[in-house]
């Protein structure tokens, strides 16, 4: 699961020879620990609105050193363009330019967010080209960052106030290290739900989490990583895995529940040791997941039919079971582990793309569901992410896979689990209905 | 806990006044955990004794989240046991996710090892000393020690204590080749000679036991646990090991025929009416077992699960070295004392677990209870003790199909009983009542009395 490439272009002389030869020079990321700064340096806010105002006015109070003009040859930490009021296309210039007189000053692993309004039927055209430019704009921006620094953005829709809580968290979310693969994406706030924890390094304080398919690769991370930030675990995966669920399960602190996903009753058996064990389940993560690869010329019913009943069947079934439970809440939380397969297609993965494309619908039609229940249901897409199942493919289309992206590396399950992680808690209550992915930017999949 | 020593606060005293005697709490089972059963030589050839229970320790801890709790006491035992195993349990307690603050002690009553612990433990959380306790056992057949011969260890031992060179010559001198050749563990009986299997096949011919129905104890005990696995029973029971998932021993598709068709292994003395096979015997096998137990205040406080209450215990003895009884007929004599002491009988128990050491051992023990003379003569009693309903013998299985390491067959038990009883519920707006009889070596047997919760 190491990325020798990488680290050989990171050091003496593979550094100066990747260089000479134009070779990818992937950066080493800069990725979240507990009491780490937020950003590397000071943030600039452009833009010249009341929320540009508010923004910089909430990040003076996190303690950072925030400019509302570049001071040129100063290393920047990340720059924050906040365009929510354009109103047409015409408008985008001052700030964009603004940013790219400080683009070269920005630090290793920076950070520039954009702040906008999505684009609606109901705007004015030229409002609407305006805001769908930023989206064009920033995409294209995140392509051309280097170091690994990453550019996202936040959408206020909805009539969302830049200060409500899922806006400060989404920021705080990017410009941290815990979004370090998450580049050259939107996400959406569309409401003013959520509170922001007392303590920052601790968010899911108080939280009883169950995490499926817990006891290897990226729900094992999942699960060091809710616990790092202070939930209680119940962890699942099926019984022949047990000795490894037992291993993370006694690592955080949890309790192990040896569960076949897909029985009839699984929602129920999840509740029923989630209350026994806690009294209450707040966040469910559907990790749990295979892949049956084949080209759909030589696909047949066990590979079909086992990818569909456990990356999303399961998942429909746990659901419908937390929804109609009293124990599930108050604010509840669903996170799926979507996939780039389901959202860019893959050959050999007709099965997987169906139940991953599957995850990303039916994450978007519960999310009214789960709002008239206090809570918000999102997914994560990673895209080439490090683990025993990506070790196995052939090295020059792991190569290749790994390099595809904005980041030129793949990512770590660690990624997938600061950006569940975020979704999880209560300042993403604003959040609903969202697929956010974790790719570097994959050049697949748009 | 916000102190850095171990908090004072003991168990709840459960009796009044100190200096009569206490009143007696309960003790409860909250579950258990166990690693698959392998064959000897198999998965686990190259797992120790310690490696195992520690295994199957930490799937408890798991499965409870006792991650650094200091518990009441730890007991487990091996009878299969390397000298440098003195502190077998305490070791593995170190070596899991436990509180290292947790002490334990290591116990050894050949086969009743593991049913022993469980109820020396409940004994104690009933008394007060103690309010949580994990109960186990653990064997290896295929790591058994290997013992060097009388001969040399006296040498060893005597150069040892030689001072010069000529006298370390002198002794050596004394070793013959034939010293050096080690001696493989035995499960023959001091006392007779006999190993346990030819002891059984002299009872077997004693109760005149048919090998079609020992075959057919067999035959149900691989279907029965067989579809305790498939059913999901072991779900929360098991955690598996060195790629095992579930026991190695187990043989869902075998057949009567199959059965049938294996040759005698034990009382081949007896020509043709020897009957005991590889089939209706319980192969040499490596695994671990525990129990967790807990007076009601510790499982309410953590929120934990009791399945049943370990009611009460019993232990017999017989004289089968001057063949008075047959080497594992003592439970034959303990059950009808421990049933009298609750004014039971065997009508009245929901769900029997007798160890099936070999079919012939379970077949033989409901013999002798179904016998009047026996019943008369060495019970005591007007006549037959009593038949028991076999749609309630080891309904998930035994021995035969799970394997049999040594030690880890009680909490193998006492944790699959316990489960059974909480689904069963309560019978006839009563508890339900389960009995396990285990049987072992020197010629005893301990039993024991479960009830649902």
């Amino acid at each position: 699961m190491t990325d020798k490439y990488a680290q050989l272009v990171n050091q003496g002389l593979g550094k100066n020879v990747a260089k000479k030869l134009g070779l990818p020079q992937p950066a080493v990321l800069r990725r979240y620990e507990p009491g780490q700064p937020l950003v590397t340096g000071p943030v600039v806010v452009l833009g010249e609105t009341a929320a540009a105002d508010k923004l910089a006015a909430e990040l003076l109070s996190w303690d950072l050193d925030v400019r509302r003009h570049a001071v040129p040859r100063e290393k920047l930490g990340a720059i924050i363009l906040v365009l929510d009021e354009v109103a047409h296309p015409r408008d985008l210039e001052k700030p964009v330019l603004a940013a790219a007189g400080s683009l070269r000053d920005l630090g290793p692993c920076a950070r520039v967010v954009t702040v906008s309004r999505p684009s609606g039927e109901t705007d004015t055209p030229a409002a609407a080209a305006a805001r769908q430019g930023v989206d064009g704009f920033l995409r294209s921006l995140a392509k051309e960052l280097r170091a690994g620094a990453t550019g996202n953005g936040i959408l206020l829709d909805g009539g969302v106030e830049a200060a409500s809580p899922s806006v400060l968290a989404a920021l705080r979310f990017f410009l941290s290290g815990r979004s370090a693969y998450v580049d050259g994406q939107f996400l959406t706030v569309s409401s003013a739900a959520g509170s922001l924890p007392d303590d920052v390094e601790r968010p899911l304080a108080g939280k009883v989490a169950v995490v499926t398919g817990a006891a290897r690769g990226i729900g094992a991370q999942i699960a060091r990583t809710l616990h790092r930030d202070g939930a209680t675990l119940v962890l699942v995966d099926l019984p022949a895995a047990g000795d490894h669920l037992a291993a993370v399960a006694n690592a955080v602190k949890g309790t192990a529940l040896q569960l076949d996903i897909t029985r009839e009753d699984a929602g129920q058996r999840i509740l029923e040791h989630a209350v026994q064990r806690h009294g209450r389940l707040d966040i469910m993560v559907h990790n749990a997941g295979i892949t049956r690869d084949k080209l759909l010329a030589n696909m047949d019913h066990g590979r079909w039919s086992s990818v569909i009943n456990i990356n999303i069947s399961a998942q429909l079934r746990i659901n419908e079971a937390l929804l109609a439970s009293e124990h599930f809440g108050p604010a509840p939380r669903i996170v799926s582990v979507a996939s780039t397969s389901g959202i860019a297609g893959n050959r050999g993965q007709t099965n997987y793309a169906a139940s991953k494309g599957g995850v990303m619908g039916m994450v978007r039609a519960t999310s009214s569901l789960v709002a008239a229940a206090g809570g918000t249901i999102n997914a994560v897409a990673p895209g080439f992410i490090e683990t025993e199942m990506t070790e196995r493919i052939p090295f020059a289309l792991r190569e290749v896979a790994r390099r595809a992206n904005s980041l030129q590396q793949g990512g770590k399950p660690a990624d997938v689990a600061e950006t569940i992680a975020f979704l999880a808690s209560d300042a993403a209550g604003g959040i609903n209905g969202e697929v956010l992915r974790v790719c570097g930017q994959n050049m697949v999949g748009a | 806990m916000s102190i850095d020593g171990q908090s004072i606060n003991g168990p709840a005293t459960p009796g009044a006044a100190a200096s009569s005697a206490p009143a007696l709490r309960r003790a409860v089972v909250v579950g258990g955990n166990r690693i698959p059963f392998a064959r000897s030589g198999a998965a686990y050839a190259k797992s120790s004794n310690q490696d195992m229970l520690t295994a199957a320790l930490d799937g408890l801890i798991a499965r409870f989240g006792l991650q650094d709790e200091r518990l009441g006491e730890v007991a487990a035992g091996a009878v299969l046991k390397h000298s440098r195993d003195f502190n077998l349990t305490r070791e593995a307690v170190l070596g899991s996710a436990l509180s290292p603050e947790t002490p334990a002690y290591d116990l050894q009553q050949a086969c009743a090892t593991g049913l022993e612990t469980v109820v020396g433990l409940s004994n104690k959380i009933k008394l007060g000393q103690i309010d949580s306790a994990i109960a186990g056992g653990v064997d290896s057949a295929s790591d058994a020690p290997v013992v060097v011969s009388e001969g040399l260890r006296e040498v060893i031992l005597d150069l040892n204590r030689a001072k010069t060179l000529p006298q370390r010559l002198q002794i050596l001198s004394r070793l013959r080749p034939k010293d050096l050749a080690p001696l493989a563990p035995g499960t023959a009986e001091p006392r007779t000679g006999l190993s346990m299997g030819e002891h059984q096949a002299l009872t077997t011919a004693q109760w005149k036991i048919s090998r079609e129905a020992q075959d057919e104890v067999a035959l149900n005990s691989h279907r029965n646990l067989a579809a305790a696995y498939d059913s999901g029973f072991f779900d929360d029971l098991v955690t598996p090991y060195r790629g095992l998932t579930r026991d190695g021993n187990l043989r869902a598709d075998t057949s009567m025929e199959k059965l049938a068709s294996l040759k005698p292994v034990f009382g081949r003395s007896l020509g043709a009416d020897a009957t005991m096979t590889a089939g209706n015997s319980t192969p040499l096998t490596d695994g671990a077992s525990t129990v967790l137990l807990a007076s009601d205040e510790w499982a309410d406080a953590r929120d934990l699960p009791k399945l049943a209450a370990v009611v009460d215990a019993e232990a017999a003895a017989v004289d089968f070295v001057h063949g008075k009884d047959g080497l594992l007929m003592a439970p034959v004599f303990a059950v009808p004392r421990l049933l009298a002491r609750h004014n039971l009988t065997l009508a009245d128990i929901d769900y029997f677990e007798i160890h099936e050491a070999f079919a012939a051992t379970v077949l033989s023990t409901l013999a002798a209870w179904e016998d009047e003379e026996f019943g008369r003569t060495r019970l005591g009693l007007d006549g037959a003790y009593g038949k028991i309903d076999r749609a309630r013998l080891n309904v998930n299985g035994s021995s035969l199909a799970a394997g049999h390491p040594f030690a880890a067959t009680g909490g193998r038990i006492v944790a699959s009983l316990a489960k059974l009883l909480h689904e069963k519920g309560s019978v006839d707006g009563r508890p339900a009542r389960g009995l396990v009889s285990v049987c072992a070596a020197g010629g005893q047997g301990v039993v024991a009395l479960l009830e649902s919760l």
